[in-house]
Formats: structure tokens, C-alpha cells, sequence
């Protein structure tokens, strides 16, 4: 009975081997006939670059964030199919859900490497992005996250990458806009001070405030467990004169801030920052509360130029709502992979590792044209430069001021 | 007139506080049972009376009385499937499972509404202005503190003057005479439940039109704070439910307001914990020493 046993242990595991072998050898087999045969796109820099990809995408796609993830997911798939049509460079992309948790997500980026995933992209929320930013450094995979802001997310990591600004950029960007355009205005703040996000936000603003001579005359603050009333914060902030209140916090409880100050009759300018977008996409949210409320985003729908254009219209046929900023993000995302990978002349039968020393190398050097901004470049810590927008919310749209 | 703003978002946050308080009261108080899960049955409420006035398109009235049917259902539910069975068990066994029901609803209700926060379209969406709009009273804290002290007279009168409050608070003092002197103990407890989980879905209705919006945790942290609340007042005492809530509402309030954002809650456990230590049986409850 017992040999019996053993023998079958036996037996399957030779079959599980052999089948392990199979998995190996397939994503080079398959990866192979198309960069044989493949011609060099001619817009290709190099010229050396071919070949299909594995892009893996991690993002929250259901849950309390589901709003950023999929939009992001959703973008970069666009940007994927956009390429693919092009010819040349060839991707093949996934996505997986995290939840916007970190643990969640480090099993998310083990499933795609898995499946064999080249590049990531992703993960789109702060802390499931510093979960993962640690395995992408020791495995060696080079990672785009499009919206993970805080500067934990890249600091000592050299092949993690952001498409979007940092938190103390974002503080900084907003202290230096209210200045120069509502100069004179008395500033409240209201921000979740259990969350690194809100915290870091508003530590760059307030020194950035103290510079530039923007008077802050109220602070309220309120944790995960007090996010559904604001009215001694309001309160405070309405005695005290101020006529703008900067929220450096996730949409959710800006809702409730905008509804709970107009209950009290209370209409100071709202500015928040890239947390505000996704507001208009709340379900059963009243857009009229947010009309004339300010936020600094690198993407606006409105945009005139053609490409965005031709975006939000391929994004509302697929997903019939307006595109918000991270599906723009994600879209960048991709199309910054793209360039990278041509600029170092990466072909599709290289391993992970070797893709991120190559791209790793030549990011500080390309300059890439986005939806979230012209001619972003990064420093080799991973940071982008580009030029923050304010915009304001009109009739339920963002419109440029 | 910042005071008066300040003391009337305490007033009203402690009266939603007290109504959940007083359904935790009730329960402890006739089945000496802390039930975990009436924070969830104040988010099922809340999320029933949200479907009832976004779909089916009714009035506040019309929804909250939906809300208090279902939740009322859901409540003898619980009782009779979970709790019942546990009649005779040990205390510690029947907490664990009320916190093990608190856990099935709020992730049933993330199965079956998601974690999306929902906007809540308050009942009262209306505001009071007076002296020339510097004080601004939502109608929704009004009706919040009436509603509040309407429920607390019904309730006293109720198991004062009734037979079943009668057959209530006998079950209360000794579930075992009780039923010698011919008291169906199980239907009076499953009354109980009934009872509370009806005044949850009020509170529901109300936490949410005051907050405005709603997602699966959102009975949990008022459930705690409510908790908090009856044993502040007292546990088992309808009065002291409504003047916990009362004044843990207030306390927060100006907590925050004069004293530190970051520390009210803080403060307020303090309270609470200074109180416990001058009379262990809170404010209007009645120290009974244990029999052995």
C-alpha cells in the first residue's frame, strides 16, 4: 500500500517537472517566430528594437480604490492596442487586482512573473507600490507605477519609475499656484493625518506656504475612523475666515467635506490635489456640489489638442465615462515603455533582468510626449519632470481656468 | 456663535450615538448579551433605505419604514440561527459569535453593494438659518434629536407599562423565575431583538442623511462609540443610553474643537474611564453585585 503511494508521489512529480519544463521553454518559444520575423519599424530610433513584450499591470481593481486601478488598467490597455496596431514593437498586456492592498499586491506581481511579465506596470496606489517596489529591486524587473506619488515608493530603488509627481511636488506645485493666482487668500486646510499621503501633502505645503507668504489659518485634521463628520473642522475653518480649503485627501471623504460645508452654508474655494479626481465618477454623487472646486491634475479631458481628444473618445466608447487622470497616467505608462524599450533597443527574447539595466540606463535620457504632460524627463531616481495644471470643475467637466 | 455651532454638531452626533446606544441597552439589558453586530444592522439599514429611495424611487418615511421591516427580519434571523442555540453557553461564547456575525453582514454587504462609498441622499436635505445665517442647523440634527428622545420615551413607557416590557424586564433580573412564573423567555428575547434591530435602522437612516454617505464599515466605528455610550450612561439603563450618547456627542465635539483634533478620541475614552472609576456602573446604571 505504502510503495504504491510512493510510487504515485513519484510518478507525478516526474510529470509535474516535465510540465514545469514546458512552462519554462514556452514564453521563449513563443516570443521567438515574432522577432525573427518582425521588420524594424522605421520610426524606431535605434532600430533594433522588436519583438512582443509581457507587460503585467497591479492596480486595485475592485475595492475602496477600484475607481484608480481600473482606470489605470483601462488606459494602458488603449495605449497597448494603439502600439500593437502600429506594427514594430508588439505587447502583450495583463492585469492583476491588489486591492490597493500591499501584501495583495506582492501576490498579484508573483502571478504575473509567473506568466512570465517582462515590465510592470503599476502598482497605481502608494503603499501596494512600496510593498512591491522592494521585490522589483531584489528580481530586477523594472516597474512604471503611473500614479503611486509618495517619494517612498522610488527613494533607493533604481529601476522604479513614476509617471506622476511625487507628494511633496504636489505641495509644493499647489502652495506655489493659490500664491501667484489667489494671492491674498486665507488658507484652511483639512487633511487625514493617519494617512502619508494627506500627511506629506500637506508638510510640503505648509513649508512651501511659509515661503512664498500664503497665510494658513486653520488646520483641521481627522483619521480613518472620524472621516464622516466635519463639522467642528468646517466650523473652525469658517470662523476663523478662511476662504480656501485645500484638501490634500482621497476623494471619499471630500465628498462629505463638500456636502457637510454647503449644509452649513459655508463656500470658501475648494483646491485639491490628484486624491479630488475620481469625485465626478462617484456613484450618485451631486456634481453640483463640486462646481467651482479647484484641483492640481496633470490631465484635463478638455484639452483641445488632438491626441487627448482622440483619447477620452476611444476611453468613452470602451467605458462610457470620461477618463480621469490616472487612466491618463496609465496610458502614459505604456507609451513610456514603448519609447524606453526602442531607445534602448531592447528585443522581445530578453529576459526581465536584462530589459531593466537596459531601460534603467537609458531612462534619464528620453524626453517623452504624454497626456499628462510635454517633454517629461526623469532624473535617474526614478522622479518625472513635467508641469503641474490647475483645473476647475465646471458643469460636472474639468475646464482650465 | 462658534460654540453654539460646535454644541449643536455634538448635541446631534450624540443623539445618533444614543439611538444605536439604546438598542445595545435594551439587548444587554434583557439578554445580557453584548450584540457586535447591531453596527452592521445600522449599515444593512442604512444601504435597504438608500436602494428604497434611489430604485424604487420612495419617500424618506416610506424607506425608513422598509428599512425597519428588513432589518427587523434580519434581527430575529440572527438571533434565532445564531444566538439562540447558544442559549446556555458561556458568555464568552455567544461575544465571539455576535463579533463573528458583525464580520458575515459587513462582508455580505461588500459581496453584494461593493466597497465603493455610496452617496447618501439625506431625508432632511434642508438647513435652518438663524441670526441672519451665522448659526446653520441642518434639519437632519433636528430631526436626529427628536426622533431621539421620542424612541426613549416610547421605550420607557414601553417596558414600564406593558405587559411584554413587563415580561421583559423579569426576564432582565431572573431568566429562570421567569419562566417558573410563565414567561416565554425565548420570545421575549427574540421581542428584544426585534425591537433593537427596528431602532438600528432608524439610526441608520439617520447616521447616513448626517454623514451622506455609506459604504459596509460604516455601522462599525458608531457602534463602538455607541457601546462606549451605554456603558457611560450605564448599560441596561434606557435613560443613561440617551444621556451617554448625549454627552459623548458633546465631549467630542468640543474635544475637538477647543482642546486638540488629533486627541478627541482620546480624550473622550479618558472621560469614559474616569467616570467607570468613580461609579463602575456609569452614570444612571445600578450597581448589582454579582450572586455566587
Amino acid at each position: 500500500m505504502m510503495k504504491k503511494f510512493f510510487g504515485i508521489l513519484l510518478t507525478l512529480a516526474m510529470v509535474l517537472s516535465l510540465a514545469a519544463c514546458g512552462g519554462n521553454d514556452k514564453p521563449a518559444d513563443s516570443s521567438t517566430p515574432p522577432a525573427d520575423s518582425s521588420q524594424p519599424s522605421a520610426d524606431a530610433p535605434s532600430g533594433s528594437a522588436s519583438g512582443t513584450f509581457k507587460l503585467g499591470g497591479v492596480g486595485p481593481l475592485t475595492g475602496d480604490a477600484a475607481i484608480y486601478g481600473n482606470a489605470a488598467m483601462n488606459g494602458a490597455k488603449i495605449a497597448v492596442e494603439e502600439i500593437n496596431a502600429l506594427g514594430g514593437i508588439q505587447f502583450e498586456f495583463q492585469a492583476e487586482d491588489d486591492v490597493a492592498d500591499g501584501e495583495t499586491s506582492v501576490n498579484a506581481y508573483n502571478t504575473l512573473m509567473d506568466w512570465g511579465m517582462q515590465v510592470l506596470v503599476g502598482p497605481v496606489t502608494t503603499g501596494a507600490a512600496i510593498a512591491v517596489s522592494a521585490e522589483v529591486y531584489n528580481d530586477r524587473v523594472f516597474a512604471l507605477t503611473p500614479s503611486a506619488s509618495s517619494t517612498d515608493v522610488i527613494s533607493g530603488k533604481d529601476n522604479m519609475f513614476q509617471v506622476c509627481f511625487t507628494d511633496p511636488n504636489q505641495g509644493v506645485g499647489s502652495a506655489d499656484y493659490i500664491s501667484q493666482n489667489m494671492p491674498g487668500a486665507k488658507v484652511g486646510i483639512i487633511y487625514r493625518n493617519d494617512d502619508a499621503y494627506s500627511q506629506g501633502i500637506r508638510d510640503t505645503f505648509v513649508s512651501e506656504a511659509g515661503k512664498v507668504g500664503l497665510e494658513i489659518v486653520s488646520e483641521g485634521t481627522f483619521t480613518k475612523d472620524t472621516q464622516s463628520d466635519f463639522s467642528v473642522q468646517l466650523t473652525d475653518a469658517k470662523s476663523k475666515g478662511a476662504d480656501l480649503i485645500f484638501l490634500p485627501t482621497y476623494y471619499q471623504p471630500n465628498a462629505v467635506i463638500l456636502n457637510q460645508a454647503k449644509g452649513m452654508g459655508y463656500a470658501p474655494t475648494f483646491f485639491g490635489v490628484d486624491g479630488m479626481d475620481g469625485i465626478l465618477a462617484m456613484p450618485g454623487f451631486d456634481t453640483s456640489l463640486a462646481e467651482g472646486v479647484m484641483l492640481l491634475t496633470p490631465f484635463s479631458a478638455d484639452a483641445a489638442d488632438e491626441r487627448t481628444q482622440s483619447f477620452v473618445s476611444k476611453y468613452n466608447e470602451l467605458h462610457g465615462e470620461t477618463p480621469n487622470q490616472f487612466a491618463a497616467d496609465g496610458y502614459d505608462a505604456v507609451y513610456i515603455i514603448y519609447e524606453a524599450l526602442q531607445a534602448a533597443g531592447c528585443t522581445g527574447d530578453m529576459s526581465a533582468e536584462e530589459i531593466c539595466e537596459a531601460i534603467v540606463a537609458v531612462m534619464p535620457t528620453i524626453s517623452v510626449d504624454g497626456l499628462t504632460g510635454q517633454g517629461m524627463t526623469w532624473a535617474s531616481t526614478g522622479e518625472v519632470s513635467k508641469a503641474p495644471m490647475a483645473v476647475v470643475i465646471k458643469d460636472g467637466v474639468y475646464v482650465t481656468p | 456663535m462658534e460654540f453654539l455651532s460646535y454644541l449643536i454638531s455634538g448635541i446631534s452626533l450624540g443623539s445618533i450615538y444614543a439611538i444605536i446606544a439604546l438598542g445595545y441597552t435594551m439587548v444587554y439589558g434583557i439578554a445580557k448579551m453584548l450584540n457586535f453586530a447591531h453596527g452592521d444592522i445600522i449599515m444593512i439599514g442604512g444601504y435597504i433605505s438608500l436602494i428604497a429611495m434611489t430604485s424604487l424611487g420612495v419617500g424618506g418615511v416610506t424607506a425608513t419604514l422598509l428599512a425597519m421591516v428588513v432589518c427587523t427580519v434580519l434581527g430575529i434571523l440572527i438571533e434565532g440561527l445564531a444566538y439562540k442555540p447558544l442559549r446556555g453557553a458561556p458568555s464568552l461564547a455567544v461575544l465571539i459569535t455576535a463579533i463573528g456575525v458583525s464580520y458575515f453582514l459587513q462582508n455580505a454587504a461588500l459581496q453584494i453593494w461593493g466597497a465603493n462609498p455610496r452617496v447618501y441622499p439625506s431625508v432632511a436635505p434642508d438647513t435652518l438659518k438663524l441670526f441672519d445665517g451665522q448659526l446653520s442647523i441642518p434639519y437632519v440634527s433636528l430631526l436626529t434629536v427628536a426622533a431621539c428622545i421620542v424612541i426613549m420615551v416610547a421605550l420607557t413607557l414601553f417596558t414600564g407599562k406593558t405587559k411584554m416590557g413587563k415580561a421583559m424586564r423579569a426576564c432582565s433580573e431572573d431568566k429562570g423565575a421567569a419562566q417558573l412564573m410563565g414567561i416565554d423567555v425565548n420570545r421575549t428575547i427574540s421581542m428584544t431583538f426585534a425591537i433593537g434591530s427596528a431602532l438600528a435602522a432608524i439610526a441608520g437612516v439617520l447616521l447616513c442623511s448626517y454623514n451622506s454617505t455609506l459604504m459596509p464599515t460604516t455601522g462599525s466605528m458608531p457602534g463602538i462609540k455607541a457601546f462606549t455610550a451605554a456603558v457611560f450612561g450605564g448599560i441596561g439603563s434606557i435613560p443613561g443610553a440617551f444621556l451617554g450618547g448625549l454627552l459623548l456627542g458633546i465631549i467630542e465635539a468640543m474635544a475637538k474643537a477647543y482642546i486638540s483634533m488629533q486627541l478627541a478620541n482620546s480624550i473622550v475614552f479618558a472621560v469614559l474611564i474616569i467616570v467607570l472609576l468613580v461609579r463602575p456602573a456609569g452614570l444612571l446604571g445600578k450597581y448589582v453585585p454579582e450572586k455566587v
